[in-house]
C-alpha cells in the first residue's frame, strides 16, 4: 500500500476511533476525586485523597518482601534546587512540577516523557524560600498549577496546551507567590499565597476551572468590620517599644501547603501559616487572627464556618500550614469524626472536624514556649528569658513535611525534629513597601540569631561542606508513631540529622520515609524497625507516594534532582 | 504537489535576489506582509508609515546604524534603545520574524496578498479545509494532530503557508504518524510524542497517552507522509489567503 493511502487510512482511523471514544477519554471528574481511595492504583491529589492521609490501600509490596525492591526508572530534572513535589498518577500517566514552573507527563511505568509544558516565569517574581512548587490538581481533562508569580494555569490533561491563565494577584501590589499544589474541589480549583515572610496579607481563593475566573476569596487576615480583625488589637497609648497600629495590612498568614475537603460537611480545611513579622509579636498586639491557625470554608462560598488557632500571637514562626488530616475513628462504641494535627509548635492536636472543638492535645516533642493546653486548646504560654533556648526550635516539632495515617494501626505517623530549640530574639521592623524580608529577625553580625542552643551549630544540611559540624545538641529527626486519638506515643524511629521527607503508609503496614543521611528507607508501620533503605544520594524534601500499572505497585520519591521509583523485582523476566 | 513546490522555490529564490544585497536573511512574502501588520499596529505611531518620521532614522533606507544584522535588529526591538524613545518590545516569535522580514523590505512594494480575511478563514477552517477533523482549536476538535490554538504565536505565517501547501514536506519529524503491533496482536496508530533508542511515546486514537517498548512490540512503523492533504488544489488562493489569516491570528 502506499505510504500516503495508509497515512489517510491511519487518520481515518484515528478520527473515527477518536469521535468513539472522546467521552473516555481523560476524565477525572469530582467523584473520582471524591472515591479517589476506591481507586489505589491512581494518586488523584497532592496527599493522595481529600482526606490527605496519605495512605495507600495497595499492599503488594510487604514488610516480608520489601527487601526485593530494586529500582525501575529515574527521571531526572535539569533544574537544580530543593525539589518539593508530590505527583499525581492517573490511570497510568505521571504529572508532576519542576522547578521553577514546568508540568512534566511522563509514562509511570518508564518515567519517559510524553510533554512538558514550560511556564514562562517572570524573573520579578518574590519567593521568599526559592523556586518551589509543589505539584498539580487534576480535574475532568485539565491539569492546574498555581505559580511563582501567583498566576493559575490550567493545562489539556492530553497534551499539556494551556487552556487559561489567570492572574490571582499582583505581585507588583505585594510579594505574592504560590508554591502549593492546588485542590480541586467539585467545578473549582484553590489555592492560597505565600509571602508571609515578606509581608503579605494572606489569602486563600478559588477559581471556576472551567474559565479561571474567581469564586471566592477569603483573607486570612481578617480587615476592618470583618469577624476576627479585633484580634490585631490597638496598639496601647504609650507603648514601650514599636508597634505598628496597622499590622494587619501586612499580617502575613500565608498558605503554602495544600488543604483537604469533607464531601459530607463540604467543608475545605486549610493550615495557615505565621503572623508578620515572624518574631516580633509585640508589635502586632493580640491573638492575630487567622494566622497559625486552621481554617474551615464553605467549599462553595469560601464562607468561614470555624477556626481554630494553635499559636495566638505567634512569637517563633509557628507556621500552620500542616496538611489537615481527616479520620474516622471508632473507639468505644464512639464515633469519632475528627482531624488530626501535629502542629510546629510541638503539641499534637485533635479537633471535631465539623465544629473545630477542641478534643485532645499534647506535646509530641520537648515543648517549653508553652506549658500546657487549656481546656479549649489554647495554649499556656510560658515565653523564655532572654538568651534561653526556647523548644521547639525555629523550623518548629515538626514542618511541613505530611504526616501519614494508617487505618489499620490507627496510627499517626510524624515527621519531626526532636530535642530541638532556637533562642528567639526577635527586633521590631518597621514595614516598608517592596523591602526584602519582614521577620522581625535580629540584624546580620549581631550576637544572637537564632542559633539552635549555645555551642551548637545551625541545622545541617545534606550537604554542607568538607567539616561535619553536627552534634547532638542540634536536636535529630524522628519519626514518632502516636495513637491518632490520645497523642499517646507508640513508637519512634531516630535519625541523625533532621527529617525533610514526608510520610507515606500502606494497606500492608509499611512506612515511607527519608532521612537527610540520604536514605529513602521502609519501617514497619506497627513497631518502627527498619525493614529496607536505599541511599539515593540528594536531599529528599517532598513526600513519597504510590501507584500501580499493569498490576505492579511502585513507590516514588524525589532526591536531589532525580525522581527514584521502586517496585518489587520481577521474577518473570530473568 | 512538485507544481507547488517549484513555484514556491522560484518566488522565495526571487526574494533572495531583491534582498541579497543586504547581507541579511531570506525573507518570505507571507512574513513581510504579515509584518506590515505588526509594523502598523506598534511601529507607525512614532517611525510613520513610511518609516522616515524621526530625525536622522530612515527605516527604509537600508542603513540602520545599531543593527548590522538581523540579529542585532531583534535584540535592539526587544531590548529597546536605552534613553531614547525606541521602547522595548514584546513580540511574540511569530511577530518578531514578521517584523525583521518587513524592515528589510520595506523599499520593495508587493500587491500580492498572501494574507487574506481572518474571519472568512475561520469559516474554511472549520468548513471546507475539515481542519477540526484532526486538529483542535480553542477547546474543540480532536486531540491527535497538533493543536493550533496559539499556532499564530510559534509559526511564522511562511511556516504555516508551507505546511498548507506541502505538509509532509513541513511535518516536523515528531509529529510523524506511527503503527504498532503490541506483542499481544493489538494494532494502534498514533501521533509521536516522544521517541529514544528504546521506547517510543504517542498519543492514540482514543487520545491516550501510550508509551512503549519498542523490542515488546511486533511491528512498528513510523511513517513519514503526513496525514495532512495539500491544500494547494483544495483551496482556491482566496480561500487559501484567508485560512492563513486565520491561523496567523491564533494566539493563544
Amino acid at each position: 500500500m502506499p505510504s500516503g493511502a495508509l497515512a489517510r487510512r491511519t487518520l481515518f482511523a484515528m478520527i473515527l476511533s477518536g469521535l468513539l471514544f472522546a467521552v473516555l477519554h481523560a476524565q477525572v471528574p469530582f467523584e473520582r476525586l471524591r472515591e479517589a481511595t476506591s481507586e489505589p492504583q491512581n494518586w488523584l491529589t497532592y496527599s493522595g485523597s481529600y482526606a490527605s492521609t496519605r495512605h495507600t490501600t495497595l499492599s503488594q509490596i510487604t514488610p516480608a518482601n520489601v527487601g526485593e525492591l530494586e529500582l525501575q526508572w529515574v527521571y531526572q530534572n535539569r533544574v537544580f534546587g530543593p525539589w518539593q513535589a508530590t505527583p499525581l498518577v492517573v490511570d497510568g500517566v505521571m504529572y508532576l512540577t519542576q522547578r521553577p514552573n514546568d508540568v512534566v507527563a511522563l509514562d509511570a511505568r518508564t518515567g519517559r516523557v510524553f510533554w512538558i509544558y514550560r511556564y514562562d516565569t517572570p524573573s520579578r517574581h518574590r519567593a521568599c524560600c526559592g523556586s518551589n512548587n509543589r505539584g498539580v490538581a487534576i480535574l475532568d481533562d485539565k491539569l492546574f498549577m498555581a505559580t511563582l508569580d501567583a498566576h493559575v494555569v490550567a493545562l489539556d490533561a492530553t497534551t499539556g496546551t494551556e487552556l487559561w491563565s489567570v492572574e490571582v494577584a499582583d505581585i507588583e501590589q505585594g510579594p505574592y507567590s504560590f508554591t502549593l499544589a492546588p485542590l480541586a474541589v467539585k467545578d473549582k480549583v484553590i489555592i492560597g499565597t505565600g509571602g508571609g515572610d515578606l509581608g503579605v496579607r494572606g489569602f486563600i481563593a478559588a477559581l471556576d476551572a472551567a474559565t479561571g475566573e474567581e469564586v471566592w476569596r477569603f483573607h486570612t487576615i481578617p480587615g476592618p468590620g470583618e469577624p476576627g480583625h479585633e484580634t490585631w488589637e490597638p496598639c496601647p497609648p504609650n507603648p514601650t517599644t514599636y508597634c505598628d497600629p496597622e499590622a494587619w495590612k501586612h499580617g502575613g498568614g500565608s498558605v503554602w501547603l495544600t488543604g483537604s475537603y469533607d464531601p459530607e460537611l463540604n467543608l475545605t480545611y486549610w493550615g495557615v501559616g505565621n503572623p508578620g513579622p515572624d518574631y516580633n509579636q509585640s508589635q502586632r498586639p493580640g491573638d492575630n487572627l487567622y494566622a497559625t491557625s486552621v481554617v474551615a470554608l464553605d467549599a462553595d462560598t469560601g464562607e468561614l464556618r470555624w477556626h481554630f488557632q494553635f499559636t495566638p500571637n505567634d512569637n517563633y514562626d509557628y507556621d500552620s500550614v500542616q496538611i489537615p488530616v481527616l479520620v474516622d475513628i471508632e473507639r468505644n462504641n464512639t464515633e469519632f469524626k475528627v482531624m488530626l494535627w501535629a502542629n510546629r509548635n510541638g503539641f499534637y492536636y485533635v479537633l471535631d472536624r465539623a465544629t473545630g472543638r477542641f478534643l485532645s492535645g499534647r506535646p509530641f516533642v520537648t515543648v517549653n514556649w508553652a506549658e500546657g493546653l487549656d481546656d479549649s486548646g489554647r495554649p499556656i504560654q510560658t515565653p523564655q528569658p532572654p538568651g534561653s533556648p526556647t523548644y521547639p526550635g525555629l523550623a518548629g516539632g515538626t514542618n511541613w513535611y505530611s504526616p501519614s495515617y494508617s487505618p489499620r494501626t490507627e496510627l499517626f505517623y510524624i515527621p519531626a525534629w526532636e530535642d530541638y530549640a532556637t533562642v528567639f530574639d526577635g527586633v521590631p521592623q518597621v514595614w516598608a513597601e517592596g523591602r526584602g524580608g519582614f521577620t522581625g529577625r535580629t540584624p546580620a553580625g549581631l550576637p544572637i540569631t537564632f542559633l539552635p542552643v549555645p555551642d551548637a551549630p545551625n541545622v545541617p544540611q545534606l550537604t554542607r561542606g568538607p567539616i561535619n559540624n553536627w552534634t547532638d545538641a542540634v536536636g535529630h529527626g524522628s519519626v514518632l508513631a502516636i495513637d491518632a486519638l490520645t497523642g499517646e506515643q507508640k513508637w519512634k524511629f531516630e535519625m541523625t540529622g533532621m527529617i525533610t521527607s514526608g510520610i507515606l503508609t500502606t494497606a500492608s503496614d509499611l512506612l515511607f520515609t527519608a532521612a537527610r543521611s540520604g536514605y529513602f528507607q521502609a519501617l514497619d508501620a506497627r513497631d518502627g524497625g527498619l525493614l529496607w533503605r536505599a541511599s539515593l544520594g540528594g536531599l529528599m524534601v517532598n513526600g513519597p507516594m504510590s501507584y500501580q500499572v499493569d498490576g505492579k505497585q511502585y513507590v516514588a520519591v524525589i532526591a536531589g534532582n532525580s525522581l527514584s521509583t521502586f517496585a518489587l523485582r520481577d521474577r518473570t523476566t530473568p | 504537489m512538485q507544481r507547488v513546490v517549484a513555484v514556491a522555490v522560484i518566488g522565495l529564490i526571487g526574494l533572495g535576489d531583491r534582498v541579497a544585497g543586504q547581507d541579511h536573511g531570506v525573507y518570505d512574502q507571507a512574513d513581510i506582509e504579515y509584518g506590515l501588520g505588526v509594523y502598523r499596529a506598534q511601529c507607525a505611531t512614532c517611525h510613520g508609515e513610511r518609516g522616515a518620521e524621526i530625525a536622522g532614522v530612515d527605516l527604509r533606507s537600508g542603513q540602520l546604524r545599531r543593527t548590522d544584522s538581523d540579529r542585532a535588529l531583534r535584540a535592539l526591538i526587544r531590548n529597546g534603545i536605552p534613553d531614547t524613545g525606541m521602547l522595548a518590545f514584546d513580540l511574540d516569535p511569530a511577530e518578531m520574524t514578521g517584523i525583521i522580514a518587513y524592515l528589510r523590505n520595506m523599499n520593495y512594494e508587493t500587491d500580492v496578498v498572501i494574507l487574506g480575511d481572518a474571519a472568512r478563514g475561520r469559516t474554511v477552517l472549520e468548513g471546507k479545509g475539515d481542519c477540526m477533523s484532526c486538529h483542535r482549536v480553542k477547546g474543540q476538535g480532536p486531540r491527535m494532530a497538533p493543536e493550533l490554538t496559539a499556532i499564530g504565536r510559534i509559526r511564522a505565517p511562511s511556516a504555516l503557508r508551507r505546511a498548507l501547501l506541502d505538509p509532509t514536506g513541513t511535518m516536523l519529524p515528531i509529529n510523524r504518524p506511527v503503527e504498532l503491533v503490541t506483542a499481544d496482536g493489538t494494532r494502534l496508530t498514533g501521533r509521536r510524542l516522544n521517541e529514544d533508542t528504546y521506547t517510543v511515546q504517542l498519543i492514540d486514537e482514543q487520545e491516550r497517552l501510550r508509551s512503549f517498548d519498542k523490542a515488546d512490540l511486533l511491528e512498528y512503523t513510523v511513517l513519514t507522509v503526513s496525514p495532512m492533504p495539500s491544500y494547494e488544489d483544495q483551496l482556491s488562493p482566496q480561500e487559501l489567503a484567508d485560512l492563513l489569516a486565520y491561523l496567523v491570528s491564533l494566539k493563544g
